[in-house]
């Protein structure tokens, strides 16, 4: 197993090495960091290149970094984060793309390389507001109709904003801002590297 | 005679054929489909947020109620995505109790499926004989966890406790006097692997009368060959996985090629299919029913004759014993950190993967070292299948909708999380 890693290592290397901007090897998964500007040449490559062969786009996420480590990210807020799967080398990679912009994350989108993104990518601008340029059809997914707003974005409460109830007197389901108070039963602990080591 | 145009029409979501909460809008020229839109969401609950909000170990039962018909198959890629990150040694008859009770999950998913799907076209029996064995498996769930469906009996770590026994009884009621709960409790005599034991002998002979009834009925093939196909090279390309991909002639399975937990100290064939129409991935699960069967015998004779820990001694993650944290002060400050503030994972990110019984269940897990995970994607095969779908029916007819929707085996808990 690690040999084969290694080789693909050394195959990414030969055939995109200047195309990385990091190349990382963790708990036995590759991980590299595309140029938002180059990911759609890099990843056809990475499908039609006959060492890398990833015909299967497995997952699609949308990653939101804005409080990660409780603010010590420096770094682009929105990131993309595929994972590839080639069946003939039996190898995984993930691939991360951080969007250029903060305020309005745009990517190209993968649907033409992998037809099975479509809907990783409706769920993406769904949930974290992600645009996709080029994507045949990019409508909201999970959410209801006419829902407002991204909810897994982090600044989106876990509560949301509105709540829905049957209005006796309209006769009708009607929106209300949400009445239940946020609660946090255990708090979120983030501790230093070292805790409790000495 | 006006000229009669394409027009649309809804299915669902309250449609018993939308296996759930499934809204299909068509667009019909006649009876044949020119394009479907599956509109999802309907049971999204927001799975992946919530989990940012509690911590490992709260998060666990939530995965049950992703596919509600494969519970422990969930939980078993989550927990191994936090053994992954945090480096946790699973005792290995922790490993076999988890491949075994995946393997009863997969076949509980998979009558659940064979009975849905012939209901939805037409054979009624097939149903009530596919719910009268997931009687026997449910209790085995009950009797090792104490709930017949969501288990939450994977931990971190190993498994919550190590196998019963005994196995719960039947007693005596206004429905079933003395006699018949005696014949019903016969062979729950012995301990829980007995009980399996006794299904696993039992259990090839039920697979035969499914096929008795399914595999050569005219109505049943007229109904499912030739429905559905998928080219391999397309399977892959729609993200496709499981048994789905298995039916196009791929022949991937990660229990084999990529082996976790026990799988690679099991002996099991992988089927695979020619046409991956729906008739043969109906031949691809049936035959998977088998197999899974033959694991499940190997685990029940490797587990008796191995007793063991079955969670890791690591109490950082998994609480110690009872008698230990009352005599020792360790002990107990370990077992209330874990239950007040809860576990830390190291900062990092691990996609873990498990052979789910509908394709490929990923958890792809971020943390910070915080408490709670970070992001927590759940790659849910079902969804992939589903989005699928719309190149799947078209030139098909509408009740060819209701045989690829069934053959699809989707189920909301995982698609709309």
């Amino acid at each position: 197993m690690t040999t084969e890693k290694k080789s693909l290592r050394e195959e990414l290397g030969s055939l995109l090495g200047g195309h990385l901007v990091s190349v990382q090897e963790r708990l036995g998964e590759m991980t590299v960091v595309v140029r938002a500007t180059e990911m759609l040449s890099v990843l056809t490559l990475m499908r039609d290149a006959e060492e890398l062969r990833f015909a299967q786009m497995v997952d699609l996420c949308g990653m939101d970094y804005s409080e990660y480590g409780d603010g010590a990210w420096e770094g682009r807020r929105f990131a993309v984060v595929y994972h590839l799967l080639s069946v003939v080398h039996n190898r995984r990679l993930r691939v991360r793309i951080f969007a250029e912009e903060d305020d309005f994350p745009v990517l190209a989108s993968v649907a033409d390389i992998w037809p099975g993104a479509n809907w990783f990518e409706r769920e993406a601008f769904d949930l974290f507001g992600l645009i996709f340029t080029g994507h045949p059809d990019l409508r909201r997914i999970l959410t209801d109709y006419g829902f407002v707003g991204n909810p897994f974005r982090k600044d989106f409460p876990l509560s949301g904003h509105v709540e829905m109830r049957y209005d006796p007197e309209q006769q009708r389901v009607v929106y209300q801002p949400v009445t239940v108070e946020p609660r946090e039963v255990t708090p979120r602990i983030l501790r230093e590297q070292t805790y409790g080591c000495n | 005679m006006p000229e009669i145009k394409n027009y649309t029409m809804n299915f669902g979501p309250q449609h018993p054929s939308a296996h759930g909460v499934l809204r299909l809008v068509l667009e019909l020229d006649g009876e044949v489909i020119v394009r479907a839109d599956p509109h999802i969401g309907l049971l999204h609950r927001g799975t992946e947020k919530l989990a940012e909000h509690k911590t490992f170990l709260q998060a666990l039962p939530y995965m049950d109620r992703l596919d509600y018909v494969s519970m422990l198959c969930n939980e078993h890629a989550y927990v191994q995505a936090i053994e992954k990150l945090a480096g946790i040694e699973v005792p290995l008859r922790a490993q076999y109790i988890r491949v075994m009770f995946d393997e009863i999950t997969r076949i509980l998913n998979h009558l659940m499926w064979l009975g849905a799907h012939g209901l939805d076209i037409g054979a009624m029996t097939v149903f009530l004989y596919c719910f009268r064995e997931r009687e026997d498996l449910m209790d085995a769930y009950e009797a090792v966890s104490g709930a017949r469906m969501h288990a939450a009996y994977y931990r971190p770590g190993g498994v919550y406790r190590d196998l019963p026994e005994t196995m719960p009884q039947y007693e005596a009621s206004k429905i079933h006097n003395a006699a018949a709960v005696k014949r019903m409790n016969e062979n729950r005599q012995g301990s829980l692997l007995d009980f399996l034991e006794d299904f696993t002998r039992r259990f090839p002979t039920y697979v035969d009368e499914y096929e008795t009834l399914l595999t050569d009925n005219r109505i049943w093939k007229q109904r499912t060959v030739g429905i559905g196909v998928l080219t391999p090279e397309r399977a892959l390309a729609l993200g496709i996985t499981g048994p789905m991909l298995r039916g196009s002639g791929v022949e991937w399975d990660l229990r084999k090629k990529q082996p976790y937990a026990a799988y690679d100290k099991v002996d099991f064939d992988i089927p695979v299919g020619v046409n991956g129409d729906s008739y043969d991935r109906y031949l691809v699960r049936v035959e998977e029913m088998r197999q899974s069967n033959r694991i499940i015998k190997q685990c029940i004779s490797w587990l008796r004759q191995n007793p063991g820990p079955v969670i890791t001694t690591n109490h950082k993650f998994a609480p110690p014993g009872r008698e230990s944290m009352k005599q020792n002060m360790e002990e107990l400050i370990h077992h209330f950190k874990l239950f007040t503030e809860g576990m830390h994972v190291p900062e990092g990110e691990a996609y873990s993967v498990v052979e789910h019984p509908k394709g490929e269940f990923g958890i792809y897990l971020v943390s910070d070292g915080a408490n709670k995970p970070y992001r927590l994607k759940i790659r849910a095969p079902g969804f992939a299948n589903l989005s699928s779908l719309d190149e799947m029916v078209r030139g098909h007819m509408i009740a060819d909708v209701v045989t690829i929707i069934g053959t699809q085996d989707i189920v909301f808990g995982e698609i709309d999380r």
